[in-house]
């Protein structure tokens, strides 16, 4: 119990009685400080699987830890105190008036008192880089920006667990580039538990491990460089891989790989190695 | 466009009235709006306008801003004095206008009524001239926590308004974006009769409601998964504080008010 930080213990759910099941019969674990990308189409469940770990759903059947806590509606305030979420919709998550009021506002509901909080939303805001905006109105934020300003605030409350829910969706490809080379920095500056929720499996990269979802149901368990080896058994189920991985794939059969490169460098970097060695 | 966006009639300025805590702007100004209605001569008159005006200087904001500000209510007043001027029949026969006799009764009647209106006028819009919104809410929160006792729902209410507040930018960005989509769908906004016009606005108006409930959907959501679970037991980061500038604006502004019950008969 120690180590595994989140439990899901043959987790089945769904919205409504006569709706189909949304997960069915769902089991993993999260260790301590271990980043877990969790994969898979629309509808797949994943997002679900977010709003689970935090209490937003209950599950019908089966049981969930965080940090050793069953989740439950009793427990449900203790869990959300070390749980940080970021969603989607950068518009819709973002509740204060200015930067400043937003990252305040996790803190405000957590009683912390006034000089603390305003040294804690220095840090967050100098860790996602957004300190020159403190006092900006949402609607002078790129998407981008306003992603940031949602990690500083999850950040502001010190989690021992990151919910990462689909951040980059909305976001333009210059935003996606800002968070996930934030949401790198913060792996490499702090401990702590990470889960990223994503259909792009550009984004899986950082992770230490992959949870591939489909129809409800874990498809596989693994490591990002095995997955990408499995093109065409994604594309089944509606993933794609990137770029990288597709040009791997294709010289597979004239060059030898060491192991699968995960980055653009990565595969330069053998592709030249096996050019040299000829 | 959205970088010039203000929302309300705030004008940045470093100025003392600026700085003035948002709890003793409106508190004087409540006060003032009462007491004006004491002044009965000219004199009172006089000491008000120069309070009003010297307070409106004090704001460092440029006079056509303050113009701007009165220009809906310049009709009023306007008509609040010619109504008087004619239809009030006390003391001497002055002149005749159209056959109407004027009298001196009325011209006095008439001038007061339009300056009170037009110093009322004034000194309110200074508030919101001075006072970003966000200010107001956070001043009229404690202001009315004492109603707390009777079960009324303070925090609730200046949570809602600065909801409100933060998602008119996003809002009206949102509406220019659908107004356009429709347009680029053949829904004319800008031509045709009243009613077609009118009618036109219902394409517009739907779509902006079914996302203004996802979003406020998402956004408790998203409350809650921040900790959010009502007033009780939250700090704050925004803090007003009276200090030593208040208590000298109080103390101008009691001075100011013990003139007017002086120079009045």
């Amino acid at each position: 119990m120690a180590t595994d930080q989140v439990i899901f213990k043959n987790v089945s759910f769904r919205y409504a009685e006569d709706q189909p099941w949304v997960l069915k019969n769902v089991s993993f674990s999260i260790k301590q400080d271990e980043w877990v990308a969790i994969l898979g189409h629309n509808g797949s469940g994943k997002s679900t699987i977010a709003k689970l770990m935090n209490g937003l759903l209950f599950p019908d059947e089966g049981t969930i830890y965080v940090h050793g806590i069953e989740v439950t509606p009793d427990t449900v305030w203790d869990i959300r105190e070390k749980v940080g979420m970021v969603f989607q919709n950068p518009d819709n998550q973002f509740v204060g008036t200015t930067v400043r009021d937003d990252v305040a506002f996790g803190l405000e509901n957590r009683g912390v008192d006034r000089e603390i909080m305003l040294n804690r939303i220095e840090e967050s805001l100098k860790s996602v880089r957004m300190t020159d905006y403190l006092f900006h109105e949402p609607h002078r934020l790129s998407g981008g920006q306003k992603q940031r300003v949602a990690i500083a605030g999850v950040l502001a409350i010190q989690p021992d667990l990151i919910i990462l829910d689909e951040a980059t969706a909305m976001l333009d490809p210059r935003g996606r580039k800002e968070i996930m080379m934030t949401v790198n920095d913060l792996r490499e500056e702090t401990k702590v538990n990470l889960v990223s929720i994503t259909h792009d499996l550009n984004e899986i990269v950082g992770a230490d491990r992959v949870i591939v979802m489909n129809d409800g149901e874990i498809w596989l368990e693994t490591v990002p460089r095995e997955l990408f080896k499995q093109e065409e058994s994604l594309r089944e189920i509606g993933l794609d891989v990137p770029f990288t991985a597709k040009v791997t794939n294709r010289l597979k059969d004239t060059v030898d790989f060491d192991q699968q490169p995960l980055t653009q460098k990565e595969l330069l970097d053998q592709l030249w190695i096996f050019h040299s060695k000829q | 466009m959205a970088s010039s966006l203000i929302i309300g009639q705030y004008v940045p300025a470093d100025s003392v009235v600026h700085k003035l805590d948002p709890r003793t702007k409106i508190m004087m100004i409540f006060t003032f709006v009462v007491v004006i209605f004491f002044a009965n001569n000219a004199y009172s008159y006089l000491w008000l306008t120069v309070f009003s005006l010297s307070a409106a200087a004090l704001t460092k904001i440029k006079p056509h801003f303050l113009l701007k500000g009165l220009k809906p209510v310049w009709f009023l007043i306007v008509f609040t004095f010619l109504l008087h001027l004619f239809v009030t029949r006390e003391g001497d026969v002055l002149t005749t206008i159209f056959g109407l006799p004027i009298y001196s009764g009325a011209l006095i009647q008439g001038f007061q009524i339009s300056l009170r209106f037009f110093l009322l006028i004034l000194i309110t819009s200074l508030l919101t001239l001075t006072t970003t919104p966000i200010e107001i809410t956070d001043a009229i929160e404690t202001l009315l926590h004492p109603l707390k006792k009777i079960k009324f729902p303070v925090h609730e209410l200046a949570l809602m308004m600065s909801i409100s507040l933060r998602f008119i930018p996003t809002l009206m960005q949102e509406t220019e974006k659908i107004s356009k989509a429709q347009a680029s769908r053949g829904v004319d906004f800008k031509t045709g009769p009243l009613k077609e016009r009118i009618q036109a606005v219902v394409p517009l108006l739907v779509p902006l409601f079914v996302s203004a409930f996802k979003r406020a959907e998402e956004l408790a959501m998203a409350m809650e998964a921040r900790g959010y679970r009502g007033g009780e037991g939250r700090t704050r980061l925004r803090e007003l504080e009276i200090v030593r500038r208040d208590y000298m604006a109080i103390g101008l502004f009691l001075i100011v008010m013990i003139g007017l019950f002086v120079l009045r008969t």
